[in-house]
């Protein structure tokens, strides 16, 4: 059945209060609300307009910020993975070595080597270029991965 | 000026819901309102960009046929159109008189990058920035 205007208008409602707190709880049932969608039938309709659950999108939003904060910062991997949502330090290693294959600190490690030669540039630059540009990176990966290796774990999360 | 970019247009669901959203909402100005049969030329402009216009155009005939007109739409209410920008004076006060006026904010202002910056969305799914302008000078037209 194919999916209206209308409702898809509605289900972009729901992604873009994930986008913009993904740090936050975010049950089923508000995200129904914000699209005036049923509990029942959310879940499929979201997966059916953005490709993948809201919980498995809400997951990959907050990878992606956690790793921005782990390049650009250098705030403990702890405070990483409060700061973005987790309340557990396990389950932010388990789920962002799901999506990335390497674990928090081994990502920052890799990513942070030669940290003085930006000394001679503005900071406001440093972080403009540094940005990540990850709506492609995760997507990618989470299609071909997540789906796989996430699935069942995450099942009863939806 | 007389080259360059003179029209660009979004894809919108409605198009007298867009007008009173571009018009009513952001401030826009009807520049052209010209229907031919079920056609409907529409653009906006911006009260100070003269020279250019914002078209507002509704998938469909004669333009495109029933399937693709659909899958335009969907397109659109998903938010998978390509980013848009407002520039503003002060993106905070811009954002206080739009929100009064129903404005549908994806994200506040935020400090960002020397600059204040938040989101909304048209009532189509399409994306805008809106930014405020740097302090620093432009060099923009300055030949």
């Amino acid at each position: 059945m194919s999916q209206t205007p209308e409702l898809l208008r509605r289900l972009l409602r729901a992604k873009d209060r994930i986008d913009g707190a993904p740090e936050k709880d975010w049950p089923v049932r508000r995200l129904a609300e914000v699209s005036a969608v049923t509990e029942a039938h959310f879940a499929r309709e979201f997966k059916k307009a953005f490709g993948l659950p809201p919980h498995r999108y809400l997951l990959t939003r907050r990878v992606e910020r956690a790793i921005a904060l782990l390049r650009d910062t250098d705030l403990p991997v702890t405070q990483v993975a409060f700061q973005t949502g987790w309340n557990s330090l396990g389950t932010f290693s388990r789920v962002f070595r799901d999506i990335t294959d390497e674990s928090p600190g081994e990502f920052r490690a890799r990513e942070r080597p030669v940290p003085h030669e930006r000394e001679q540039v503005p900071e406001c630059i440093v972080r403009a270029t540094h940005r990540p540009d990850l709506k492609t990176a995760v997507s990618e990966k989470r299609r071909k991965k997540v789906a796989g290796k996430m699935g069942l774990q995450l099942k009863e999360a939806l | 000026m007389s080259n360059g970019v003179n029209v660009v247009g979004l894809y919108v669901r409605d198009q007298d819901e867009a007008l009173e959203f571009y018009v009513d909402k952001l401030g826009f100005r009807v520049h052209t309102d010209a229907r031919n049969g079920n056609y409907r030329w529409l653009t906006v402009q911006h009260p100070q960009q003269p020279s250019f216009q914002l078209g507002l155009f509704k998938p469909g005939p004669p333009v495109h046929d029933a399937a693709t007109a659909k899958t335009l739409s969907e397109v659109v209410a998903k938010g998978a159109m390509p980013p848009l920008v407002l520039e503003v004076d002060n993106c905070r006060a811009a954002y206080e008189r739009m929100s009064a006026r129903g404005v549908e904010f994806t994200q506040e202002p935020a400090d960002r990058y020397g600059t204040v910056d938040a989101g909304f969305r048209d009532p189509s799914g399409n994306g805008w920035k809106m930014i405020e302008v740097s302090t620093k000078p432009s060099s923009q037209r300055s030949q």
